[in-house]
């Protein structure tokens, strides 16, 4: 048993001056605030990683600067899965008796610590570097390819991808701490610049400073009660060269064991929080996972299913795309708002219903799944 | 072990894959050992050159200065009849489906596959 006792988040957008450790901090801070505990309480740590200060020991970099003597230590890297795939970790490690609290942490100034261009070419190297880098693509380039194939096969339009941008936006309007505010259509993302087609600037997510983190423990340690119900992995390639046919992507793979490991099914979930590193990204996942038929979820972004007041309201902040994307803290900024929702502290964004929760994070170009299952304990 | 032959990765106008003599598999990413079945008895083989289009997208932001100089530029994957999967540029209008063959152009200081149309 495990439960998630705290949450932390940081606005995104421009920490002008803060470093990744800045971040980090701020955040756990926060998180450890949040559940009611001291940092002396914290006995583990897992965080992600920095591109912008790689460093081959984060974990303890992080607990020296942030004054935790640990038990248990050390950095996970599976791209854009990393805070799902910490947390699923620290599940286990707690379920287990290894440890009584874990602080899941990540944080980056990936917007003000290098240039835009330097975090593209970084981010670029998941590429195979021998068959892929050297051709000159990007990782819009990468979900620009998925994007091409999954529009012939489905039948899904660019303005179909563009709803999710929309959705998104609409969101984040209302989280104070979101990178974005201004309101777009459709007609706004069909207008942004080119970048990979047939992703446009507006499919695509921003880079930002930020940082975001929780805590996992084996009891609740307060009033907030949620609980990991059950989650599950799959890693089917790292390459887009090298992917499988889109019927067998990892996500279909990590949300049946995620199914078979809680006891949940699709109907039952009341809220989702759903990786959305590019509007096809998320259009792909929320299929794969089952929450819209196949081709049909922009159809039903248009019906107002997966909005606030919908009936799966869906990554309430305004998800990567619009509250943005730290590197690992991105989406982690998921869980924390999955948590505010289901605890009841989500204020002019609160959804009438999220007692179980759907979660599922996406690394490298689809290569990488995480799925799980959070729920509200009485 | 075969021995390595040069192909595009090495400045070779040639596309190269492995074939297993065990289980039969071919692989693109060239390994030491066949990727479906742990054999250590690969055929370097050189591909036809042709194929047709699984996937396109047309970059237009690029993110070195080499690249930039290039833009725009189309990441293409290509289902050879080899039965491997590799990726390449071609020609801005190419479409799912489209029957190509390569030829090797310079891209920011490489030799790369470029796959044009072909006439039926």
């Amino acid at each position: 048993m495990s439960f998630i006792t705290g949450v932390g988040l940081t606005s995104y957008g421009k920490h002008e001056g803060s470093s990744s450790l800045d971040l980090m901090s701020k955040a756990a801070a926060l998180a450890i605030a949040d559940a009611g505990l001291t940092r002396a309480e914290i006995d583990g740590i897992l965080c992600g990683y920095s591109t912008v200060s790689p460093h081959i020991m984060l974990a303890t970099v992080f607990a020296e600067h942030f004054g935790i003597r640990p038990s248990y230590a050390h950095a996970v890297q599976v791209g854009g899965a990393t805070g799902l795939a910490m947390t699923m970790l620290a599940h286990h490690l707690v379920d287990a008796g290894v440890v009584r609290h874990v602080l899941v942490v990540g944080g980056e100034n990936r917007l003000t610590g290098q240039s835009r261009d330097a975090s593209i070419a970084a981010l670029a190297q998941v590429g195979h570097p021998d068959y892929e880098v050297p051709l000159g693509p990007t990782i819009p380039a990468y979900y620009g390819l998925v994007a091409s194939r999954y529009m012939h096969e489905y039948g899904v339009s660019e303005e179909d991808l563009a709803e999710f941008a929309v959705l998104m936006r609409a969101h984040a309007a209302t989280h104070p701490g979101a990178q974005f505010h201004d309101p777009i259509t459709v007609a706004d993302v069909m207008a942004s610049k080119p970048v990979a087609l047939p992703l446009k600037l507006l499919d695509c997510c921003p880079v930002s400073d930020g940082g975001a983190a929780f805590v996992v423990s084996r009891e609740p340690t307060g009033e907030a009660r949620v609980r990991v119900r059950g989650c599950a992995q799959a890693h089917t390639h790292q390459h887009v060269t090298a992917a499988p046919a889109l019927s067998e992507l990892g996500a279909e793979i990590a949300i049946a064991r995620a199914k078979a490991a809680s006891g949940v099914a699709i109907s039952d979930v009341r809220y989702a929080a759903v990786y959305d590193s590019f509007t096809i990204t998320l259009a792909m996942l929320l299929e794969d996972l089952g929450l819209a038929a196949r081709g049909e979820a922009a159809a039903r972004v248009r019906t107002g299913y997966f909005s606030r007041d919908g009936q799966m309201p869906l990554n309430t902040h305004g998800g990567l795309l619009s509250y943005g994307h730290c590197g690992v803290g991105g989406a982690m900024a998921h869980l924390v708002e999955t948590h505010l929702q289901m605890t009841g502290r989500a204020g002019n964004r609160q959804v009438r219903d999220a007692s179980i929760a759907l979660l599922h994070g996406d690394g490298g170009v689809l290569s990488s799944h995480v799925s799980m299952f959070l729920e509200r304990v009485r | 072990m075969s021995e390595k032959s040069a192909d595009w990765t090495s400045g070779e106008a040639a596309i190269r894959y492995q074939s297993c003599a065990a289980c039969g598999s071919v692989q693109y990413f060239r390994r030491g050992f066949c990727a479906a079945c742990g054999a250590t008895e690969l055929a370097e083989q050189r591909a036809s050159g042709e194929g047709t289009v699984y996937a396109t997208s047309l970059v237009c932001r690029a993110a070195t200065p080499e690249t930039r100089a290039h833009v725009p530029y189309n990441i293409v994957l290509v289902d050879t009849p080899e039965g491997f999967r590799m990726m390449a540029h071609g020609d801005n209008d190419l479409a799912i489906g489209d029957r190509v063959t390569a030829r090797f152009v310079p891209f920011a200081g490489r030799l790369v596959p470029f796959f044009e149309g072909r006439e039926e």
